[in-house]
């Protein structure tokens, strides 16, 4: 862990401070990174120069309902090593997903903290690393796969996370290789006497006919600001299959932004379960692509929102071959102020026939002044295929309260019931049955934390 | 048991049941008919505590309390159950866990134990026989995808789990075949006994075939127009609405 400070200058620009504070890196603590890696930061270094942050409220279209000014304004710290300490065993285990004794990489502030991870018992040939130093040890298998998925030259969030590629995750599952318990990853963000930024950063490589789960989570160990860009690339090999689950629990003063991208083989699998129930400010941006045919995917969300809390989720799957099929289901529950955003976009390229692919975005809206968006979006240029959608946002089915009561269930038990209720097809997708039995505490805990506040 | 006096109510504004009396004693089975619109299922849910419906005039007294001003939850935990005409859908609310939640909430505000799981799961294998309905079932959302019949059965079910004192069937037999119609009757007559008493609510008389009431009542227009035992039934079923609604100024409210 490094102690770095240089974001103090009050330079013209939030954008060039983050300049100034990767010139000073690439000199004290990025120095010894190869060069391939330094020249990819510095690109992308300059790609985010470019296009800065997105902060036009006319005609953008990509950013209409989320408005991320208060991101571009904020001076944020990278890491440093003085807040890093608060961060004990105990905190870690609070945050922690699944089982204890599976593997798990913990970083705090975007630095891996060894002392507090524990990666065991994993087959033979598979590698949970540091991504730092996966890039100096196994260069030929890092770098023709990281920044290959997450578009750098467009997007600036995804711009300004590979600027700062350093320290991250890097997982690489070789062929025939069943791993059957998850590995746990697991980000803290801390902010005490300043607010943080960190830029995590996770490659997953699978082979053909392997298996993978990953599990994860993004934490914070106060209930202050803190900022984390994360970006994650996942390569699906041909007939592999990845569950990768992401659990979101930042305080609601958080600002997260997380940008996915998955490359699917002939006939894999890839599920992704998207859950969050922190932050002040959440993007998620979800890109799917199937390479090849017969691949499938399973994209499922879950957000528990409140107060002022706003989570935007941009899902994009692209049938880019033919016999490829996806799912989604996403549904919210939104108390008090609270905003949501669901964008999925579908396409299906010329030639992609027997696509089928479906999307639902359902919101529950516990009070008046909460609101829900949802824009599905299908671009279609095949015409032996099936596409369907469904959405829906309203608020408890007094029937049903009804019913429940009638049998004897107090008002307050019933609206209970079925608030959870609402999201539990989504729970149940979790296939993994101690994060589902987790997940579905977790989520009972939130609703009943909103009923006593 | 029951006694409703002079009872006003209506739905969004508009009276349905315009004066209504009826008494039903312990252990009996009260008939009540009529034609569409009659004002039965207004009736039915005014006693089970609809919140879109409202008593405007008028008493119900259950058991020596006053109904009209319990919630709807304390109605059935004061022994009143209300075969729903249409059973609710209740997406991810799996049918063993709901009972077992309305069967404790009873148990629990008698101050009587409740039931872990294990015990509540022998009790539901027990009642599922009366209504012949399969165990599996319960194990599916509320309602979520039954049929008409299961959906009944399900009615059933839940009457013979919480053992009402008072049960309002709401048109047990709508959108029922022979066989299922006879399944449900012989749940209902199942659950028949000198302490219980059930207000079955129909359109046709077919049901009173098989549940014999001891009071039939003509319900038109908001108001009993006529009162008799199971022969009057009969007489409707032969001669129609029609003939009686003529006459629905001129008869004695039922008592």
């Amino acid at each position: 862990m490094k102690d770095v400070r240089v974001m103090t200058q009050s330079p013209a620009t939030q954008e060039s401070a983050y300049l100034t504070a990767l010139e000073s890196l690439e000199k004290n603590g990025y120095d010894t990174d190869p060069a391939w890696a330094r020249d990819l930061r510095k690109e992308a270094m300059s790609k985010f120069q470019g296009l800065g942050f997105p902060i036009a409220r006319r005609g953008n279209e990509e950013w209409k309902y989320t408005d991320i000014g208060p991101i571009a304004k904020a001076k944020f710290q990278l890491s440093s090593s003085a807040v890093q300490s608060l961060v004990n065993a105990k905190s870690v285990e609070m945050s922690s997903l699944g089982e204890k004794s599976w593997s798990q990489m913990v970083f705090v502030d975007g630095s891996y903290v060894e002392e507090l991870s524990s990666v065991s018992s994993l087959p033979a040939g598979v590698m949970v690393v540091n991504l730092t130093e996966a890039m100096r040890s196994v260069p030929e298998l890092v770098q023709g796969h990281l920044a290959h998925y997450a578009d750098y030259e467009a997007n600036a969030f995804t711009a300004l996370n590979t600027a700062f590629i350093h320290e991250g995750v890097f997982i690489h599952v070789p062929d025939d290789i069943l791993v059957e318990e998850p590995v746990r990853l697991l980000f803290l963000s801390t902010s005490k006497d300043e607010e943080t930024v960190s830029q995590p950063r996770v490659l997953i490589v699978v082979g053909k006919n392997s298996k993978a789960t990953v599990i994860d989570g993004y934490g914070g160990v106060s209930d202050g600001r803190y900022f984390s860009n994360c970006v994650t690339e996942v390569v699906v090999g041909d007939g592999s299959r990845v569950e990768y689950y992401k659990v979101q629990q930042q305080s609601d003063k958080a600002f997260h932004i997380t940008t996915t991208d998955v490359s699917l083989g002939r006939d894999s699998y890839f599920s992704s379960i998207n859950i969050d129930m922190g932050g002040k400010l959440v993007r998620n941006n979800l890109n799917v692509l199937t390479e090849d045919e017969g691949s499938s995917c399973v994209l499922n969300g879950l957000y528990l929102v409140n107060g002022t809390q706003h989570v935007d989720n941009q899902v994009i799957i692209d049938h880019a071959k033919p016999y490829t099929t996806s799912r989604e289901l996403y549904k919210g529950i939104l108390d008090g102020k609270a905003r949501s955003v669901f964008h999925g976009s579908i396409i299906v390229r010329e030639g992609a026939v027997k696509v089928d692919a479906n999307q639902v975005d359902k919101n529950l809206l516990l009070s008046d002044e909460a609101e829900a968006d949802t824009k599905p979006a299908f671009w279609v240029y095949c015409d032996d295929v099936k596409c369907g959608h469904g959405a829906a946002c309203g608020q408890m089915d007094e029937k049903a309260l009804f019913y429940l009561r009638s049998r004897g269930i107090d008002e307050k038990t019933a609206r209970g019931l079925l608030t959870r209720a609402f999201v539990s097809d989504v729970i149940q997708s979790i296939a993994n049955e101690s994060l589902r039995r987790q997940v579905d505490d977790l989520v009972q805990a939130k609703l009943q934390e909103w009923v006593a506040s | 048991m029951l006694e409703i006096k002079d009872l006003h109510a209506s739905i969004g504004g508009v009276e349905i049941l315009k004066g209504m009396n009826l008494l039903v004693n312990p252990g009996e089975v009260h008939a009540i008919m009529g034609p569409n619109g009659s004002g039965k299922s207004t009736l039915a849910n005014v006693l089970a505590g609809h919140p879109s419906y409202t008593a405007t005039s008028g008493q119900i007294i259950f058991e020596g309390e006053d109904l009209l001003s319990m919630l709807p939850e304390n109605r059935a935990r004061a022994g009143l159950f209300l075969c729903f005409q249409h059973p609710t859908e209740v997406p991810g609310v799996r049918l063993d866990h709901f009972m077992r939640a309305g069967f404790n909430a009873i148990q629990k505000s008698k101050g009587l134990a409740e039931m872990d799981v294990l015990k509540f799961d022998k009790f539901l294998n027990e009642k599922v026989g009366i209504v012949e309905m399969d165990r599996n079932l319960t194990k599916r959302s509320v309602n979520e995808g039954f049929s008409g019949g299961e959906k009944k059965r399900n009615e059933i079910l839940q009457m013979a789990i919480f053992d009402p004192k008072l049960s309002i069937l709401d048109e047990p037999d709508s959108g029922l075949d022979v066989d299922a119609l006879r399944i449900v009757a012989e749940g209902i007559n199942h659950l028949r006994s000198p302490q219980k008493s059930v207000i079955l609510v129909t359109h046709y008389q077919r049901i009173l075939n098989y549940v014999v009431p001891d009071k039939v009542h003509v319900l038109i227009q908001g108001r009993i127009v006529k009162s008799g035992d199971k022969d009057l039934a009969r007489e409707i079923e032969s001669q129609g609405y029609d003939h009686l609604g003529n006459s629905a100024e001129s008869l004695q409210p039922s008592r």
